[in-house]
């Protein structure tokens, strides 16, 4: 009766050191980039007036939507009434960490999604992975990224990074491997190569399956900017945090509101994005 | 007729399953499917199949759903990898190729047209007709100007910018069918290519196909679940049935001449007024008279054969001049007027005239008709009796002795009835004991073709007209087989 207690903790702890002291220098190498590539961005956001910005914003809504009147018109209500609460320099700052968090879990999610989808072996490998990545308790993996890139933005992002991921994974491989057969025979049969078969057939087929893995990845990274918030991330979220430990109602359904204008402005832009 | 052989493929074998080898090795053994299906849990696509297709040829591939037909056709281009086997196009094995061989072959020889249109949904389409030339690297300009005449071909000009979804399903398969057309390969695979049209679009689609294919002289492998299509279409068909081919023949020897019980009921049904052709159905022209020979031999002959009327030939060619009266002859032999003005002309039809457009012609002819190539040689002759007992076949091939009763239960009137109306009619129709040798009857091997009329009893008083000339057979008898142009259709 007597089965040892498996030391599940203890090894997950002993791997996290192990990768901190033998990977430290990769670990503060990736860092640096990613935080650069944060800055960069908030700097580019805010490098124009708020007015110019929403201006440029709400004529490409307009676009973007197909001459989207509605579209343009609420994107443009909806930043002037953050500026107005004075909210714009946290909400370029969590724009800034949210949509460098989404490139990155695009450019590393895309691929991978076709990559399982053309082949079984890690399409198996990678799904109760994917499982793990969506149910885990974020919190759970904050504690790691907190040791690997300490205090910050960055491990904000990589939290945010693990969590938005697994969509876009499942929806590109669902995508490539919803593009009907004759498709892929097509391809196939005129003597397309391996990589003109993806890039002139599949993907373009699984667009609209793809653009709504990008959508869902954009809207879970929006969702976790609080969460970021608690290992220093800044931004919006940090401002929703402050106005619950001092109970400041006001303060933190200002901050919330302002999350909520651009989760449901970014929503709508990448939703029209996608052709149909 | 030495034809080109384009493509040949030779003992091909599918086999779907992780251990395609074992299966082999049964099969070897002789299990049946089923048993392999049993004990494997593998299914076998295609067995051991073999077959030539020629040069321009429309090669169509037949069977019930599942018997294996698009698993063969996406053998030919290796969308399917064959288990066993070699297919040579022009004499290159593709079974054996490496990628990018075969990727060389799939862009310069090979088409493929799929059931379900199978159009890029995200392109125009001038782009879905010149994506054969786009992955081929070909210019712009030059990939447009090439899909512009490929769409034209197929009478889509005017909607090169049109979007795929704007397209009903009959301007869809053009597309299919300009996009296959666009690269210019030798050999077209159409895969069920028609069958999700509805039947009008479709039977103008075959014609269509039939055109172009007359124009184009490509090599067509055609699959099609569809009889009719298949009859229409196909030079020659391959009937297929759980993997294996049991028939291969043109539309002609299927439906005359079925190989087994499975052909003849899948041909069962099918009008074949529209397939059989006057080739099929006529007799040997038996007998004829040179033209050198003269109205006693003619006379001599009719009278022989118990016939009322003769086709008077030239030459060994058998170039036909036209057909002699007995009347005629015989009134001739009195007035002594010269052979050649006697001689009628008959309307005649080529070899490969369908036989629903005979009947009209023979309904309203008073003599045989003679079935006449472009070099006006005589093939040889139709006859009522022929063309309904032909037809007749289509109500149970698989039973012969019905059909019997069929033909000469409807009272054919039979060669009998050429003769001159007047005198004979009503007397010499054909009672039903009096036609054994009709054609149809125990002919199911197909032996149409070359089988001499039966001979007919014809009535007294003609016989007795013949006795009045007595005298003069005797005479030109001996120099009437040396003129005489029998047999060898
Ligand atoms: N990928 C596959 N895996 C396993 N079995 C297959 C596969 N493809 C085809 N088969 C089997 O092979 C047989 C032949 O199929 P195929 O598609 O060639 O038939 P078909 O004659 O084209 O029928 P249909 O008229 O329905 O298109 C069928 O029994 C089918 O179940
Ligand atoms: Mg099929």
């Amino acid at each position: 009766m007597l089965i040892p207690r498996i030391p599940i903790g203890d090894s997950v702890e002993y791997a996290v050191d192990w990768i901190d002291d033998y990977f430290g220098v990769v670990l503060d190498l990736i860092s640096d980039q990613l935080d650069f590539l944060i800055s960069a961005l908030k700097d580019a956001l805010l490098f124009l007036p708020p007015e110019l910005f929403i201006l440029g914003l709400s004529i490409f809504a307009y676009f973007a939507g197909k001459r989207n009147v509605k579209l343009a018109v609420g994107t443009a209500v909806g930043f002037l009434l953050i500026q107005n609460m004075g909210l714009w320099v946290l909400s370029m700052e969590t724009l800034a960490l949210v949509l460098s968090s989404a490139m990155l879990a695009l450019v590393i999610g895309i691929p991978v999604g076709i990559l399982s989808a053309k082949n079984d072996f890690l399409n198996h490998a990678i799904r109760p992975v994917l499982d793990l990545m969506q149910t885990m308790p974020s919190f759970v993996y904050l504690i790691p990224a907190l040791i690997f890139f300490g205090l910050g933005n960055v491990p904000g992002m990589i939290a945010t990074v693990v969590f938005s991921m697994p969509p876009t994974i499942r929806l590109t491989n669902l995508g490539i491997q919803q593009v009907p057969k004759e498709l892929v025979e097509v391809a196939e049969a005129f003597g397309s190569t391996g990589w003109q078969k993806l890039v002139k057939v599949e993907l373009p087929v699984a667009l609209p399956t793809i653009m709504a893995g990008v959508n869902q990845c954009i809207m879970l990274a929006l969702s976790m900017v609080v969460i970021a918030a608690m290992i220093g991330a800044r931004g919006l979220g940090y401002q929703v945090l402050f106005g619950i430990q001092r109970v400041d109602i006001g303060l933190g359904f200002e901050a919330g509101l302002g999350i909520v204008i651009i989760a449901v402005v970014l929503d709508r832009i990448t939703q029209h994005l996608s052709p149909r | 007729m030495d034809r080109k052989v384009k493509l040949e493929i030779r003992n091909i074998s599918k086999i779907f399953g992780k251990n395609p080898l074992k299966v082999i090795s049964l099969l070897d053994k002789g299990y049946s499917k089923d048993e392999i299906f049993e004990e494997t849990k593998q299914t076998i696509g295609l067995n051991n199949v073999s077959f030539e297709v020629y040069e321009g040829e429309t090669f169509v591939i037949m069977g019930l759903s599942g018997s294996g037909k698009s698993t063969l056709l996406r053998c030919i281009n290796r969308l399917i990898d064959p288990t066993t086997g070699s297919i040579l196009i022009d004499g290159q094995d593709i079974a054996s190729m490496d990628a990018e061989a075969l990727r060389k072959i799939r862009r310069s020889k090979l088409g493929m047209v799929f059931q379900n249109f199978a159009l890029l949904p995200h392109r125009t389409v001038l782009d879905n007709v010149a994506y054969g030339l786009e992955i081929q690297g070909v210019k712009k300009e030059e990939r447009y100007a090439k899909a512009g005449i490929a769409i034209e071909t197929v009478g889509l000009k005017g909607h090169q910018q049109s979007k795929i979804t704007q397209l009903s399903g009959g301007m869809k398969q053009r597309v299919g069918l300009a996009r296959a057309l666009a690269n210019d390969p030798d050999i077209l695979l159409m895969d069920e290519a028609f069958s999700a049209l509805d039947p009008l679009i479709r039977s103008e689609m075959q014609d269509e196909l039939l055109s172009l294919e007359d124009a184009m002289q490509k090599t067509i492998i055609f699959v099609s679940h569809d009889l009719d299509e298949a009859l229409k279409l196909g030079d020659r068909i391959a009937l297929m049935k759980d993997g294996e081919v049991v028939q291969i023949g043109t539309p002609e020897e299927i439906l005359t001449n079925p190989a087994d019980s499975y052909v003849s009921k899948f041909v069962a049904g099918v009008d074949r007024s529209k397939v059989l052709t006057a080739e099929a159905v006529m007799w040997r022209p038996e007998p004829l008279v040179s033209i050198n020979s003269g109205p006693r031999v003619a006379v001599q002959l009719m009278k022989e054969h118990g016939i009322s009327s003769i086709f008077v030939v030239e030459g060994k060619n058998r170039l036909l001049k036209g057909i002699l009266m007995i009347d005629d002859a015989v009134d001739a032999l009195k007035s002594k007027k010269s052979f050649e003005s006697l001689i009628r002309d008959v309307p005649s039809v080529p070899p490969e005239m369908p036989l629903n457009e005979i009947i009209p012609l023979i309904a309203g002819s008073e003599y045989p008709l003679p079935v006449v190539n472009e070099s006006g040689k005589l093939k040889g002759i139709i006859v009522r009796g022929t063309v309904l007992g032909a037809l007749a076949m289509s109500e149970d091939t698989g039973d012969t002795s019905d059909l019997e009763t069929e033909a000469t239960g409807a009272e054919v009137k039979n060669t009998a009835e050429i003769e001159s109306p007047e005198r004979i009619s009503g007397e010499n129709t054909v009672e039903s004991g009096n036609a054994p040798e009709s054609p149809v009857s125990g002919e199911a091997d197909g032996e149409l073709k070359g089988k001499a009329p039966p001979e007919i009893k014809v009535n007294r008083d003609l016989e007795n007209k013949d006795l009045e000339n007595k005298d003069l057979e005797n005479k030109e008898t001996g120099s009437v087989d040396k003129e005489l142009e029998v047999n060898a259709c």
